[in-house]
């Protein structure tokens, strides 16, 4: 790696304004995707700020409402085991059991993978040279490359990529909202506000600031969450990024669904909300196939695949489906 | 190789936040651990990774450098108890910590019983992976013992055992361990063997 200092930050202000002040700070925690990027030279910060000291950033709280609070420092194999997630949320344990591999869970903090990159291999290969991410106007390798792990919507010819985290699609699915730390105080953004589309900056992957520190993030409790399911679907049986995922999240009265969430990973810039597909659910019977299919094709209308993942507008759409009646079957 | 800084810390290579903190950059930190219950003291530069300390300050060549990317599972070492990649980790950020190696396994001259279990079920061929195979399995049981579920686990909402730890739970618990040699089912028969089951 390149030469670069450390220090440990003690308390959220100081960090917050060494950042603000310093272009030349990065934040790390579990370091799982930072050490990555450095090593492959896609970022070269020259001083990093060890957060991993901050106080009382690292407990899960019940929250009044039923929900849950996860601090920032929280590890992914912490959150994972905890029964309280496992009851309220299986969907987000599922998620994270399903991400890296028991080491990275055990290093990996929960801000670090919101902050993960969205990434493909031409913006980990130096060599090719071409990706607005790693060098903004150099042009986008993938998009008349081989893009068949890259995006179906919301992309643009600046960037093709794929967000990789799961914990983001269930947080997406869950209306999850992160708390930030800022040199304005704190502020709190809604999940699916929180990652970017390319469009014509792609180096910008959420909507965060210098400055800006992940606290904690909040899961507010709501009615479809107790019958929720993580499915991934991936070229290896397990350790590997999704082809295609969902979250999905339901709730009936009997037979009849009365509200449903679903969000899709692996085929945008960002955790894939269809709220298309939700609307047109209600009132589908979950053991009505045809039902169910037509309802999650309202969101695929504006699917654009590129040269080589025309697959994954049909994969993701039975991917929904099975994850939504998995959901329903923990009813 | 370019040395040109990547967008995203600022174009400006220059060094006026250094003066502006009215001190000399450190280049070197010296970081005090506790391995395989010894205090160690090393001096190190910031970007030294856990693994490489190991091997180059403290010779501890068990630990085993492969992909240095956090995708093959050969530099597994425990952290205060827990399986980490030492090669994803810099040693700088360990302080104060208890580490244990392949070295620190074996007690009273005895090896752990996962160590023989590898070597009654043959569970290797080069043996390159093994030192990380078997922290890291050490670490799987200690983790079923406290109720964690995997993905192999059928409803996370159930409380898990040592006794669920079935051939498919052991492979999905074990993959972040690659094995070049192919080993598996004999690396998978001797975890088992470790489980109980």
């Amino acid at each position: 790696m390149h030469p670069f200092s450390l220090s440990r930050a003690t308390l959220p202000a100081s960090a917050i304004t060494a950042h603000a002040l310093d272009p030349q700070i990065a934040f790390i925690a579990g370091g799982t995707d930072l050490i990555g990027l450095m090593k492959d030279r896609a970022t070269l910060p020259e001083r990093l700020l060890d957060i991993n000291g901050l106080p009382n950033m690292g407990a899960i709280d019940a929250l009044p409402d039923g929900g849950l609070r996860v601090g920032a420092l929280a590890r992914m194999s912490d959150v994972a085991a905890d029964m309280e997630m496992r009851r309220r949320f299986p969907v987000i344990a599922e998620a994270l059991l399903f991400a890296a591999s028991g080491q990275l869970r055990n290093m990996a903090s929960i801000g670090g993978n919101i902050m993960q990159r969205t990434r493909c291999a031409y913006f980990r290969d130096e060599t090719d040279g071409r990706c607005n991410k790693r060098s903004p106007g150099s042009g986008c390798a993938a998009f008349r490359g081989l893009n068949r792990n890259h995006a179906i919507f919301g992309w643009s010819e600046s960037c093709v990529a794929t967000n990789p985290s799961d914990l983001a699609v269930a947080l997406a699915a869950m209306d999850a909202i992160v708390i930030v730390g800022g040199q304005g105080g704190e502020r709190r953004i809604p999940f699916t506000d929180f990652h970017r589309l390319p469009g014509s900056a792609p180096e910008r992957d959420n909507v965060l600031d210098r400055g800006d520190l992940i606290v904690a993030i909040e899961v507010p409790a709501n009615p479809e969450a107790r019958a929720s399911h993580y499915l991934k679907v991936r070229d290896r049986a397990s350790y590997e990024f999704a082809l295609v995922s969902t979250a999905a999240a339901v709730a009936t009265d009997g037979e009849r669904i009365r509200s449903a969430r679903l969000a899709l990973g692996g085929v945008a810039h960002k955790p894939w909300r269809l709220t298309a597909a939700e609307s047109s659910l209600r009132g589908i019977s979950l053991d009505d196939n045809d039902g169910l299919k037509s309802a999650i094709a309202a969101s695929f209308a504006d699917a654009r695949p590129l040269a080589h993942n025309a697959f994954k507008v049909e994969l993701a759409q039975r991917v929904a489906l099975r994850a939504l009646q998995t959901a329903g079957a923990r009813l | 190789m370019s040395k040109t800084p990547k967008p995203g810390f600022g174009a400006a290579s220059d060094n006026s936040s250094h003066r502006a903190e009215g001190k000399l950059r450190t280049d070197v930190l010296a970081v005090n651990l506790i391995v395989n219950d010894q205090p160690r003291t090393m001096t190190v530069e910031p970007r030294m990774t856990l693994l490489d300390a190991l091997r180059e300050k403290l010779a501890l060549t068990g630990t085993k450098k492969a992909c240095d990317r956090g995708e093959c599972g050969a530099c597994t070492v425990h952290v205060e108890g827990r399986r980490v990649l030492s090669c994803m980790t810099l040693a700088a950020m360990q302080e104060g910590k208890r580490v244990t190696t392949i070295e620190g396994l074996e007690r009273d001259g005895k090896l752990h019983p996962l160590q023989s279990a590898f070597i009654e079920h043959d569970g290797f061929q080069c043996g390159f992976c093994t030192s990380g195979q078997i922290m890291s399995g050490v670490a799987m049981v200690e983790e079923a013992k406290a109720g964690w579920p995997s993905a192999a686990t059928a409803d996370v909402r159930n409380a898990i055992t040592l006794a669920d730890l079935s051939d498919t739970e052991i492979r999905e618990r074990m993959s972040g361990n690659l094995c070049r040699c192919a080993c598996y089912p004999n690396i998978v028969k001797a975890a088992a063997e470790l489980v109980g089951n």
